[in-house]
């Protein structure tokens, strides 16, 4: 009886902290939402007194491409060969990978893991050291 | 009701040091280039030292008319700028300046929120690029999206160097962990760090995105008064948030003597320090060309990154 009193009181403890963990977490999380309310509302005000500021004569050759002086021959939204569609892959590839770092970080050097969490390091940069290696060899990485 | 108080003075810090700081560093730029270049224009204006340069640049902007072109997309043309330029107030509020939770608001996940937040910006310059209709404006928009896939992954690995050394994400943890070897022993990381940043905000030697000999201004070719001096204020913004997290990084942040009571000062001294070398870099480097900028991301940064990386996780489970 007593033990389950006292396993209890340890999860009481427990939900406690939890909530209050999860407090701070939405109040850090609700000021910066405050903050990127601040900042629309400093465009707004900045947008709304250039309005009021700046003069309006527009005028036909104004209201051209300015593009590079010369008038526009054509359409804006050109079609273009967009030469990095394949290392576009390998960027979401490598930052994918990237991101596992972070939760990794905080705890490999944790203690009871020492050399397992290194030989997990040096496979995990291994991969991306061979992919990367072969990206080279296909001349993802060539451009002239 | 403390608490509420408490929060509105933070956001109206933010703010302010948002608004100031890099208008700071956009005077110095103007007078440290003078200086270096012998240029006599940003030396004039209201006679000693040129001092009304930046309030005569201001005047001219606010007043300027604010033309959209016919054949741009409208809302998204006049959107670009704000786009380009709030994630960099969202990443100041993360950032700590000095000991004891003088920081505007401790984030437990600060280096990720930071590193996901300051990569938005590059939208709003591919917004600018597309919706502006002209072909010099999206080939610019085009260059920033690579520049940035190039190098955000360098900058990635070596802030999750750091992470790795102070075990933890919390930006004033990891300054806290913080001891003076660290810098000869985060030396590469801060490096690529820092070079990756530059990269990212399109700053010489890595300007090719605004190349003007090549694509005029790239993606805010078309842009007029106001809007475009949103732009510049996202630019010398991103300076002022890349400097600070490299001295959160691999700097020490606040660590310096009296760091107790100045520890504040020593961040922005750091700070102020590094926006020296970037303006520095710009006057003295040429631009890079596309293919080298990609080059040297792919084959130089990341194994450099890379190497850092191993390194840290050695040292780091000897001494522990």
């Amino acid at each position: 009886m007593a033990t389950v009193a006292s396993a209890d009181a340890v999860g009481g403890v427990r939900g406690a902290v939890d909530a209050h963990l999860a407090a701070g977490y939405f109040h850090a999380y609700s000021v910066v939402g405050l903050v990127a309310v601040v900042g629309v509302l400093f465009v707004a005000v900045a947008f709304a007194a250039g309005h009021l500021l700046r003069p309006v004569a527009p005028t036909r050759e104004k209201m051209l491409t300015y593009e590079c002086g010369v008038d526009p021959v054509g359409e804006g939204w050109a079609q273009t060969q967009i030469r990095y569609y394949v290392y576009s892959f390998l960027y979401v590839i490598f930052a994918v990978d990237a991101i596992y770092l972070f939760p990794w970080a905080t705890v490999f050097a944790a203690p009871g893991f020492g050399g397992t969490t290194l030989v997990e390091m040096f496979v995990f940069i291994g991969f991306l050291a061979v992919g990367l290696l072969y990206a080279w060899k296909k001349g993802v990485l060539e451009w002239t | 009701m403390n608490g509420t108080l408490d929060v509105i003075l933070r956001l109206v810090a933010v703010l302010v040091v948002f608004l100031v700081l890099p208008l700071v560093v956009g005077q110095t730029e103007h007078k440290v280039m003078a200086h270096m270049q012998g240029r006599l224009g940003p030396m004039y204006a209201g006679g000693f030292h040129g001092w009304a340069q930046l309030v005569a640049d201001g005047v001219k902007f606010a007043q300027k008319e604010d033309v959209v072109p016919a054949g741009a997309d409208r809302r998204i043309f006049q959107l670009a700028p704000a786009v380009s330029l709030l994630p960099y107030l969202l990443v100041l509020i993360a950032i700590p300046v000095g000991p004891n939770g003088f920081v505007g608001q401790a984030i437990d996940a600060g280096l990720f929120f930071v590193l996901a937040v300051m990569g938005v910006g590059v939208l709003g310059s591919l917004m600018a690029g597309w919706a502006s209709a002209n072909k010099f404006s999206l080939l610019g928009a085009l260059r920033t999206a690579a520049q940035l896939m190039a190098y955000e992954l360098p900058m990635l690995l070596a802030a999750g160097s750091v992470a790795m050394a102070a075990g933890t994400v919390s930006l004033p943890g990891i300054v806290q962990a913080f001891h003076w070897w660290w810098i000869p022993w985060q030396i590469v990381g801060g490096l690529v760090f820092f070079t990756a940043g530059l990269a990212e905000l399109q700053r010489p030697p890595f300007d090719m995105p605004v190349a003007d000999s090549e694509i005029i201004f790239g993606a805010y070719t078309e842009y007029t008064g106001l809007r475009f001096a949103l732009f510049l204020l996202a630019e010398y913004a991103g300076i002022v948030v890349l400097c600070a997290l490299t001295t959160v990084l691999f700097l020490g942040g606040w660590h310096g003597p009296l760091s107790g009571s100045l520890g504040w000062l020593w961040t922005l001294v750091k700070t102020a320090l590094l926006a020296f070398v970037v303006i520095w870099l710009r006057v003295s480097y040429p631009r890079l060309r596309e293919d080298q900028l990609q080059k040297l991301a792919w084959t130089v940064l990341i194994p450099l990154a890379l190497a850092q990386i191993a390194l840290t996780g050695i040292v780091k489970v000897v001494i522990s």
